[in-house]
């Protein structure tokens, strides 16, 4: 890659993403359809200038309810990802800062969480809290803790060492001071940039979910809950299952590229290759 | 050797108590009583619940009932189904066949196809072969499952006709899954197979045994491949958890029987012992191959046989 400064796929992941948000918070000015009106007389129409993604078996417009649908995963996603981020920053911050028992015991059950496939730990947080698109936010973002207090705990161990935070130790600053005011700053770059992948993983868990009937239910447009509808006549109408999941894939690439810009332009030894 | 297994075991089993406690108290201390739900969706008296309650040892204290499933879990005895009023062993045995075909598939699959790019790649490097095979393993790494599946059923069965779009039976109907299935695996194994044979190739004793006339092809594969793998051994393990976790997406993808469908009709009825045992099944799966994997270091490098 030409190291002239931003890399050319974080570009092109901006941009996506800030399509993908443009349209989605301008849906309802965008198309002339409702998400939920139905058309008994426009039953599975194939793409064209009037339906660009084509109507499903309701003779909804598909490209309305991608576009809803992107309002509901997309603040699934970041809600998830806070849900994950809050817990785990605190619990991260103290292991790292303070070490010890409370280290140990963080860790073991840290390794413990992530030896399990995220998907099977949301699948089973879900299954205790009983289906439904809150529960599947809540499981998504349970499930995704442990990531944020690895990072967060590394981060702060490498932070710990550096002359500032021992200057501040040295001149007497109340512990608290030192873990929000000369820690926390200084990790929040790496943080940032697992946040934004982490939204991604979110987006991809709770649509898998929603698609295997737990999230969302129909009729509410939500991408997983669309794949799967769409999946009785994919012969037929192959759109109404590829659209939603089309869109899906380029929000959840998108922000894995801007996550990975971030990282390289953050981190300046990545950056030399 | 003995002590490395030995503590691998105890670390294994201990793991494995975690889990099943943990699944254990999670499902019986949240609110939501499954008997009541049960009884109110069949239609049944007061009666019938405190019936079924007590036929189910639910009015017991929690450490008995607790102590009862850890011995029933020894025996291999993992309570009755909710719904359907069998045996938990019975419903996932049936069902277990059905995934393991698909995720072993799939990793030999991820295996085999992974293997062959990292090493086509670490050959070509540099070249346009390489670009390519890097390209493919980004896009086998990025892709979620829910956009290949689709891909695959519409162009191999619906515009190809070439493969049965759902349903199982023969090795036809195995293909497509688990091809779409082993993507992500494949797109990590390709990286680290090309990013290994790299840091090998240049080594002493490829060099000697270059010098020394053999042929290409044996240095490859023999030589350098071997010492490439062991990271690679890791990772396979590592990736079976997630091709596990994406088992439950393919079978509803392409209406496969199996247990991520057995799971999910168990979580939408409520059915906690099964739920309970496919956790733990899927937990012990999940240890056991890493497990293996761990223990297989052992015969690929002799160094940590003795260490």
């Amino acid at each position: 890659m030409i190291d002239n400064g931003y890399s050319a796929s974080g570009v092109f992941g901006l941009i996506v993403l800030v399509v993908i948000v443009l349209s989605t918070l301008l849906a309802p000015f965008l198309t002339p359809y409702e998400p939920l009106a139905m058309d008994y007389e426009n039953q599975l129409l194939a793409p064209s200038f009037a339906h660009p993604f084509g109507t499903d078996l309701f003779g909804r417009d598909v490209l309305t309810r991608v576009l809803h649908g992107a309002r509901i995963s997309l603040s699934v996603g970041i809600l998830a990802s806070l849900l994950a981020a809050g817990p785990g920053l605190v619990l991260g911050l103290l292991s790292g800062y303070y070490g010890g028992w409370f280290d140990q015991v963080t860790m073991r059950l840290t390794d413990l969480a992530l030896s399990f496939p995220s998907l099977i730990l949301a699948l089973g947080i879900v299954a205790i809290l009983s289906p439904g698109l809150v529960n599947v936010t809540i499981a998504v973002g349970v499930a995704g803790i442990a990531g944020y207090v690895r990072v967060v705990r590394g981060s702060v161990l490498s932070v710990k060492k550096e002359l500032y935070v021992e200057a501040a130790q040295a001149i007497g600053c109340r512990q608290r001071r030192i873990i929000l005011r000369h820690i926390l700053p200084n990790i929040s770059a790496s943080v940032l940039v697992l946040a934004t992948m982490d939204v991604a993983w979110a987006i991809l868990r709770a649509t898998s979910l929603s698609f295997l009937g737990l999230g969302a239910q129909p009729p509410t447009p939500e991408w997983g809950a669309m794949i799967n509808e769409g999946r009785e006549f994919l012969r037929r109408a192959p759109w109404v299952s590829l659209a939603p999941s089309a869109v899906m894939m380029l929000a959840v690439l998108s922000l894995n590229l801007v996550g990975d810009a971030l990282r390289d332009a953050m981190d300046p030894h990545t950056n030399s290759h | 050797m003995l002590t490395f297994t030995l503590r691998r075991v105890l670390s294994m089993v201990l793991v494995l108590w975690g889990v099943v406690t943990l699944t254990f108290f999670a499902t019986r201390l949240l609110p939501g009583d499954p008997v009541t739900l049960l009884i109110s969706q069949g239609g049944g008296s007061a009666e019938d619940i405190a019936d079924l309650r007590e036929r189910l040892g639910l009015d017991d204290p929690l450490p008995v009932q607790y102590l009862r499933f850890l011995g029933g879990l020894v025996r291999g005895d993992l309570g009755m189904s909710l719904v359907s009023r069998r045996p938990v062993t019975d419903a996932i045995s049936e069902q277990l066949p059905h995934t393991l075909a698909l995720a072993t598939t799939a990793t030999f699959l991820s295996v085999i196809i992974g293997v062959f790019l990292g090493v086509l790649a670490a050959t070509h490097q540099g070249t346009w072969i390489d670009q390519l095979c890097i390209a493919l393993s980004v896009l086998g790494v990025s892709i979620p499952i829910l956009m290949s599946g689709l891909l695959f059923i519409l162009l191999f069965s619906l515009v190809l006709g070439w493969l049965p779009a759902t349903g199982q039976g023969s090795w036809r109907h195995l293909v497509m899954p688990s091809l779409v299935l082993s993507l992500a695996s494949t797109g990590t194994i390709a990286r680290l197979v090309r990013t290994q044979m790299l840091e090998v190739l240049p080594e002493d004793y490829i060099t000697v045994a270059r010098a020394k006339g053999v042929l290409e092809r044996v240095i490859l594969w023999r030589h350098a491949l071997r010492n490439a793998l062991i990271p690679v051994i890791t990772v396979i393990g590592l990736q079976f958890g997630s091709l596990l976790g994406g088992t439950v997406v393919t079978e509803s993808l392409f209406s496969r029987r199996g247990l991520g469908r057995l799971v999910v009709d168990a979580i939408l009825w409520k059915d906690y012992p099964l739920i309970q045992g496919v956790v733990i099944l899927g937990a012990a799966i999940y240890v056991g191959v890493n497990f293996i994997v761990d223990m297989s270091y052992g015969l690929l490098d002799p160094r940590i046989r003795r260490g």
